[in-house]
């Protein structure tokens, strides 16, 4: 366990490294290979436990209290308490002993409780069963027990329980389909392999009869990597030694699809498989008002040291006279005369320092840990963030971080359920210019878009139709799309058809899938393929029958796929289809242009396009393409570059028929939060393990990539033609020239509409910036694509392994702003992303709940982020901004007469207050206003922050807690204690002033002082409160009369316990006097006035958006919506036939995706779409790619 | 086209809400509670400070401040305050030669007396202050010096006093009664206070010791261990007197309602003033007869019996005379701010109208009306 804990350790920091030297050993079923095999090590490997929870019940305590005084503030109160108790202080070790107690009791109440939850849900995971063969049988386990070695039955839709070599499936062939959604976001089903020899293998009692050996690396985080060997003892002769690689391997995470079951043998378990590898180990998390809290307690800290000490030197500079030292009233004992004089300085010191101590406040971190726990309640009590299809809402994992929600500046998610729901859609295709919905062809009508299409016609001759229905068949025979016939029928397993059909659809390929199914909409239904005959029913529900005769794979070269079939009627056809750039090129006929058009159309509104086109084959021109085939086929030597030639070859002088649109549905709102988002002054970033294509699709389709967004490019692609420097450097001068043209601009004052940036990057070409590069120019790789990523408004990482998202966020972090991170994501593949970024969100998706699990919130749907950051992270900072400078004052307004007291009383650390108001001050007088204040407080009102997500950037930059404000409000605190304590003072200087001639004695004096203060200090939060309920009311005056209660009761008797009586009726006899009255009105006026002008004067000359926006509020509220930037623009439906030009999940359009280089307004397809800012084209690159390619390519 | 005829039908099956509905039902035990609170929409009052409003205040404070201003102005103008500093640092001063000697181990008491003229009649009762000054009775190591249980007449405290009276907790052994440097230091200077006659005869003005403690001081904080009706010496045997007093706490005054730890001038003595430089009620001159004033105008003279060392910390010891209004003493201060403070509030209320007017059309729609 130790020994692979720590090989474990080392591997987390050798991320990619890349020659793994030491090896594992696994016996498969645990049995002892024949003698003479390789000696073999035992090596101890950990179950199959996943560990996310922190402290055990042994450990919690020393290990709690060690992180809790860990912490600046707690470890200081203990210093301060420690002191207490060791020498003669001011204050008893009471005053700071006891609500030392109570934070750390509290807090660590708090995080044993979170623990238990994770405690929890690690048990459910780890007790779920796994089926194990033993001795030939099935057995039950729990998936905690499993060891390495052990082999697994897993059924089909099960979760793998860690990661396994396949040995044999139910399939004949020895493959099993598997999604790896929860693991890369892929949803995919990717075929895995079992090994030649073990694929025999069926029942379990085969399988107990296997002797093999797996020798394979140890783990490490990478998903797509492994290398192993397989050693097969079958007579006891020489063992037959296979290779083992990714294909074999099944990861913890992923689920088992259309197979019915396997067999496999655990290689890596528990912490140890690449799933938890790729978890980051938690950390916690502070958020930014949290450091700034610490940043002004180091403030205070010297504050109270130069006070402590600048006291220090003033009483032994004062007491040089001896008289004043010792005066014969006032003698010392024995003890004290004959110590030191640098030890009594010392203590002295000590003794101030206990004195001031107050004014860092223990009291802020319970009211801040209170108000973090309390306040989160409204996140998961939030109606609107309720998903009815779910049926959960929110969920706060940690609520230390509810005010880092309205600090975010970059956005980090997911694409796959996140920003889309992962479910493609057929939406149109378009036949020689016409235009065909599913169920609902819009012959003849308008389509949006469409009036660029000048050939429409009503009447379809004879020729169109024979076109039609040869495009239809042409999509339902030219794919890989594989029939699964339904055998249950009580609709357990989701049919990609919904209802009619008994059988659906399979494909490594959604979007096969989706133009599959929509051509059974249609009218053409692709049956199934028999004796390598397709059969289609067609809409006269007639069964045609098409023999296969070649499949002409995809690949992300050609980017298309063809089949050649022949015909019942006994015509050979090639059917292809394929991204527009791949089949436009080869088109002699058809009707181009109109295509051309529509396809480019579809492409600008963020679907992804494929296009369709066809040529008849003579025979003698099929035993040619056969023959170019079989000879490219059975070549030995450069095989693929002759199958690429042979495709070049044959595929050519196609008949173009028609264009395919499928959308992969956004997420209900995506395109508007995303949107608001922008609006809030946050930059998102994309980062997905799909393909390029589909997520750049994406991207447009929710507004990420706008159509004026100009999109820079760092791929593979590009960076094989160029060398990384290069392109470097050119997209950075691009995007610098950009900036300063802006800097001009804003110069002369409007700049409001600037060209904005995307940038698209892959994992691999990331790995290479942020590889350090022998030359040590690394440095200035990584500086420079951070400059890029700083003035793109949107960032999309495609093809991202899980750990590397993580890293993308940690460079962020790191960048010098220092900004404010958050990922998002719903899948395993985004929990080191979540956990790495300040804020981690988890949605709550299907595919298991490993993000939601490991984030700091979950939230049902990605649309629910903009409440959670728009209105719920407003609240949360500046309610805790409130809380935090509040706190600071408060307790400057609270200690500063006592400094100040020190001068009148020789420097001896005689406190103004009695203890019961230096202890209660910030536990019960003025503790409760401000937390009620820091849960409820509403600058503004709801409707008004989601409708205008500018107001966000308001509070961006932690602006709430920015030294300028600190530094008023530490000011404000001191003018209000000085005038506390010399209006007190000159009024009780040398005069009376009862009625009845009698003196007041220093107790009175501090309690008129502390009178003020609690209401001068309780009021000026009133006047801080916009948002007055009635249990503002009830807290604020409550509370001032708590204090009046209090201190009447207080003085009211002779306390038995105590042994001083300094305050018997001094409270009374101060509300005795007629002055004390008139001078606690006076007093309390006078310390609120500068801040009420300061408000009224900044709020009438320098007003900030949140005010105009508090101004206008009360005009505003006749008129309240629901804010969606979209909803206003469009109103109907997309599908109806006059649909204004845009709807949520087609939102915008997008541009042809060009390099970075220029634009050019006056281009030729300008056409489309007249509407405001499309006619952005960009000029054709310098780097080679196709002029004015249209659209979007996707790949199937 | 032949699909052209039932598009409007399929499109109401994928209205969007349709799928969401069948979850519903189970979920609603999970739903959070449509409660005011919960969704943070109670009903609130949503007051926003702005020129506009705060303006109408400014106006009515320094309508309010400046009368009440005035009003303890002349209040404290009309009270009659009188000062004389006996402390005798002055060659010319009548008690020099008793500050001089006077200490603490001196048994003879020195005699003084000061000479002064009144220009007008006190007419209401006169409260007479002792006063000092550069007396650090706020220093902390002062003001913890005693033991109020002990105090309150707690036997075993008296016996045994607290360690807060440390170095005045015991002397030879017994324990001091009442203990502590306080105690220890109680003013013991006698005035009294005589009028000369235009014809040049002496009358003592008869000086009431009752009522100038706090009356919860005298008959709840403050008692005498075993109750009042004992023989106080009994009581406090086996204690020892403070070092620097001359006679036992039981010896304080011949009257057994004002001895012991109730003895009115060990109670004030004993409430620790706040800043060094204090005054304490001394003794109340009562108003005799509503024709003559309490004290006249004319000439009296002040006689001291002076123990009380002050010079060794360079103190001043005076003897006030007061009239006293319902606001207390003569005091300026809290009428001047009040002036003041109105004063501002005025003008600067001018100063926000102006603001007001000038910006306030600026973002007309800002001002939410009162």
């Amino acid at each position: 366990m130790d020994f692979s804990m720590l090989r474990n350790l080392i591997s987390r920091y050798c991320v990619g490294e890349e020659n793994w030297v030491d090896n594992r050993t696994v016996y498969i079923g645990h049995r002892e290979p024949p003698p003479g095999a390789e000696a073999y090590i035992p090596q101890r490997y950990p179950d199959n436990r996943i560990v996310s929870s922190k402290y055990t019940f042994w450990n919690f305590i020393p290990k709690n209290l060690f992180e809790q005084f860990r912490r600046i503030a707690n470890f200081y109160f203990l210093i301060i308490f420690l002191v207490q108790l060791i020498i003669d202080t001011p204050t008893s070790p009471i005053t700071s002993g006891l609500p030392l107690f109570f934070v750390i009791t509290v807090t660590a109440i708090k995080q044993g409780y979170e623990d238990w939850l994770r405690h929890k849900a690690d048990n459910t995971v780890n007790r779920c069963p796994v089926h194990v063969i033993q001795h030939g049988k099935v057995v039950r386990k729990q998936s905690c027990r499993l060891q390495v070695g052990d082999i697994v039955l897993v059924k089909e839709d099960e979760t793998f329980p860690c990661d396994l070599i396949v040995l044999s499936t139910s399939r004949q062939d020895g493959t099993c389909f598997v999604t790896t959604a929860s693991l890369d976001g892929e949803s995919s089903h990717k075929t895995y392999y079992a090994v030649q020899e073990t694929k025999a293998f069926n029942t379990e009692e085969e399988v107990d009869t296997l002797r093999a050996t797996i020798e394979c690396e140890q783990p490490q985080p990478d998903l797509y990597k492994f290398v192993g060997r397989i050693n097969i003892y079958l007579d006891g002769n020489e063992p037959i030694a296979r290779p083992l690689g990714s294909e074999n391997v099944l990861l913890r995470g992923a689920t088992l699809k259309n197979t019915e079951y396997i067999y496999a043998v655990a290689i890596y378990t528990g912490m140890e498989t690449k799933m938890a590898l790729n978890y980051q180990s938690k950390s916690q998390k502070r958020s930014a008002v949290e450091k700034s809290m610490n940043a002004f307690l180091v403030i205070y800290l010297c504050i109270l040291i130069s006070k402590a000490l600048i006291n220090t030197v003033l009483k032994y500079l004062w007491q040089g006279d001896p008289g004043r030292d010792e005066p014969w009233y006032n003698g010392k004992t024995q003890s004290e005369r004959q110590r030191h004089v640098l030890i009594r300085a010392f203590t002295d010191f000590l003794a101030f320092m206990v004195l001031f101590n107050y004014i860092i406040p223990v009291s802020m971190y319970v009211t801040v840990e209170m108000q973090k726990f309390l306040g989160s309640y409204f996140i998961s009590w939030d109606e609107e963030m309720f998903d009815e299809e779910l049926g959960e809402g929110a969920l706060v994992n940690t609520s230390d971080l509810n005010e880092e929600l309205g600090q975010v500046e970059y956005v980090f998610t997911d694409k796959t359920g996140t920003l889309t729901e992962n479910n493609m859609e057929f939406i149109e295709c378009c036949v020689d210019g016409l235009v065909y919905v599913p169920l609902s062809v819009c012959n003849g009508q308008i389509l949006p878009g469409a009036s660029g299409i000048d050939v429409i016609d009503s009447s379809p001759e004879p020729a169109k139709k024979e076109n039609e229905e040869l495009f239809f068949r042409a999509l339902c025979l030219c794919h890989t799309v594989q029939v699964k016939e339904e055998e249950t029928v009580d609709g357990i397993k989701r049919g990609i058809n919904q209802g009619k059909g008994t059988s659906f659809y399979i494909s490594s390929s959604p979007d096969e899938v989706a133009l599959v199914e929509g051509m059974k909409r249609l009218g053409f239904t692709y049956l199934r393929l028999k004796d390598s005959h397709m059969e289609i029913l067609n809409r006269k529900e007639e069964i045609e029958r098409f023999e296969l005769l070649e499949v002409l794979n995809f690949d992300s070269v050609r980017r298309r796929m063809s089949v050649i079939v022949r015909s019942g009627t006994g015509q050979y056809y090639l059917f292809c289809k394929g991204a527009d750039s791949a089949i436009f090129p080869r088109v002699v006929s058809g009707k181009v242009e109109q295509i051309r058009a529509r396809v480019q159309h579809n492409a600008v509104e963020g679907l992804r396009t494929l296009c369709v086109a066809y040529k008849m084959l003579s025979p003698a021109e099929y035993e040619e393409v056969c023959h170019l085939l079989t000879s490219a086929k059975l070549a030995l030597h450069a095989r693929e570059k002759k199958l690429a030639e042979a495709y070049d070859v044959i595929e050519k002088n196609f008949i173009l028929l028609g264009a395919t649109a499928v959308e992969d549905r956004l997420q209900d709102q995506a395109a508007d939060t995303i949107e608001s988002l922008h609006k809030a002054g946050m930059k998102v970033w994309v980062l997905t393990g799909d393909k390029m294509e589909t997520a750049a699709a994406t991207c447009y389709a929710s507004r990420l990539f706008r159509r004026s967004t100009q999109i820079l490019e760092l791929t593979t692609k590009r960076t094989e033609e160029q060398s990384l420097h290069d392109v470097l450097f050119e997209l950075s001068r691009t995007v610098l020239r950009q900036r300063r043209s802006m800097l001009r601009e804003s110069l002369s004052g409007l700049s409001n509409d600037f060209q904005d940036y995307g940038l698209i990057i892959d994992g691999a070409t990331l790995s290479a910036v942020l590889k350090p590069s022998e030359d040590g120019s690394s440095g200035s790789y990584k500086e420079i694509f951070l400059d890029i990523c700083r003035n793109c408004s949107a960032v999309l990482c495609c093809r991202m392994a899980p750990l590397q998202k993580a890293q993308i966020v940690k460079l962020i972090k790191a960048s010098k702003e220092r900004p404010i991170t958050l990922g998002i994501g719903d899948g395993a593949n985004d929990v080191s992303m979540i956990l790495e970024a300040h804020v981690g969100i988890g949605i709550m998706g299907k595919e298991g709940r490993h993000a939601a699990r490991n984030s700091d919130y979950a939230i049902p749907k990605f649309k629910h982020l903009k409440k959670i950051l728009l209105v719920h992270g407003h609240y949360y900072y500046i309610r805790i901004a409130e809380l935090v400078q509040y706190f600071f004052y408060k307790n400057v307004c609270f200690i500063f007469p006592q400094f100040l007291y020190q001068f009148f009383c020789g420097f001896s650390q005689q406190p103004l207050y009695d203890t019961a108001y230096l202890t209660l001050y910030n536990i019960s007088f003025t503790s409760l206003p401000i937390l009620l204040y820091s849960l409820i407080e509403q600058h503004v009102s709801m409707d008004i922050l989601k409708r205008d997500p500018s107001l966000y950037r308001d509070i961006s930059k932690n602006s709430l807690l920015c030294w300028r404000i600190f530094i008023y409000w530490t000011f404000l605190g001191v003018f209000d204690a000085a005038v506390f304590f010399f209006g007190i003072y000159f009024l009780f200087d040398d005069a009376t002033f009862t009625s009845n001639g009698q003196m007041f004695g220093n107790w009175t004096f501090g309690a008129l002082v502390f009178t003020v203060l609690v209401f001068t200090v309780t009021l000026k939060l009133a006047l801080d409160t916009h948002y007055w309920t009635w249990i503002n009311h009830f807290v604020i005056w409550g509370s001032l009369l708590f204090y009046v209660v209090f201190s009447l009761l207080w003085g009211g008797i002779i306390w038995p316990f105590l042994n001083y009586q300094r305050m018997y009726y001094v409270f009374m006899q101060m509300l005795s006097s007629g002055p004390a009255w008139l001078s606690i009105v006076l007093l309390v006026s006078v310390s609120l006035l500068p801040d009420v002008l300061k408000k009224v004067l900044c709020r009438a000359l320098w007003p900030t958006t949140t005010e105009h926006i508090q101004n206008a509020e009360k005009l505003y509220l006749g008129q309240l919506s629901e804010f969606t930037p979209l909803s206003s623009q469009c109103t109907t439906p997309h599908r109806s036939g006059e649909a204004p030009s845009c709807s949520q999940r087609r939102s915008e359009s997008f541009p042809k995706k060009l390099t970075y280089s220029g634009w050019n307004h006056n281009s030729d397809y300008h056409t489309v779409r007249p509407s405001p800012g499309f006619g952005n084209d960009f000029q054709p690159s310098d780097s080679g790619y196709t002029l004015g390619r249209p659209g979007l390519e996707t790949s199937v | 086209m032949m699909a052209s005829g039932y598009s409007a039908k399929e499109e109401d099956g994928h209205l969007p809400g349709a799928s969401g509905a069948a979850g519903s039902g189970v979920a609603k035990s999970k739903k959070p509670d449509n409660t005011a609170f919960k969704q943070q929409r109670l009903p609130a009052w949503q007051p926003i400070l702005t020129a506009g409003t705060v303006l109408p205040a400014f106006f009515v404070i320094g309508l309010i401040f400046i009368p009440i201003g005035i009003g303890l102005y002349v209040t404290s103008n009309n009270i009659k305050e009188f000062e004389i500093d006996y402390t005798g640092a002055d060659m010319s001063s009548p008690c020099f030669n008793c500050s001089q000697s006077s200490s603490w181990n001196s048994t003879w008491p020195c005699r003084c007396s000061i000479a002064f003229t009144l220009d007008q009649p006190f007419e209401s009762n006169v409260f007479m202050y002792y006063g000092l000054s550069n007396f650090y009775q706020n220093h902390r190591r002062y003001v913890k010096s005693r033991d109020d249980s002990q105090l309150n007449g707690d036997k075993s405290s008296l016996k045994n006093p607290s360690k807060e009276c440390e170095p005045y907790r015991t002397s030879d052994n017994k324990p001091i009664a009442p203990c502590g440097a306080i105690a220890n230091s109680l003013f013991n200077d006698t005035l009294e206070l005589f009028y000369i006659d235009p014809n040049g005869t002496r009358t003592q003005i008869p000086l009431m010791k009752k009522g100038i403690a706090w009356w919860t001081d005298k008959h709840v904080k403050f008692r005498n261990p075993g109750g009042t009706n004992l023989n106080l010496s009994t009581v406090f045997q086996g204690t020892a007197k403070p070092v620097n007093w001359h006679k036992s706490v039981y010896e304080l005054d011949a009257d057994l309602e004002n001895n012991g730890f109730i003895n009115e001038d060990f109670i004030v003595w004993m409430r620790t003033a706040a800043l060094p430089t204090f005054r304490k009620l001394y003794r109340i001159i009562q108003k005799k007869s509503n024709m003559t004033p309490t004290l006249p105008r004319g000439n009296y003279t002040l006689d001291i019996t002076y123990n009380y060392p002050v010079l060794s910390f360079e103190g001043r010891k005076r003897m006030i005379l007061s009239t006293i209004s319902w606001m207390g003493g003569k005091n300026p201060f809290l009428g001047l701010a009040y002036i003041t403070v109105g004063s501002v509030c005025f003008f600067l209320g001018v100063v926000l109208l102006i603001i007001h007017h000038k910006y306030g059309n600026r973002n007309n729609s800002a001002d939410i009306p009162n």
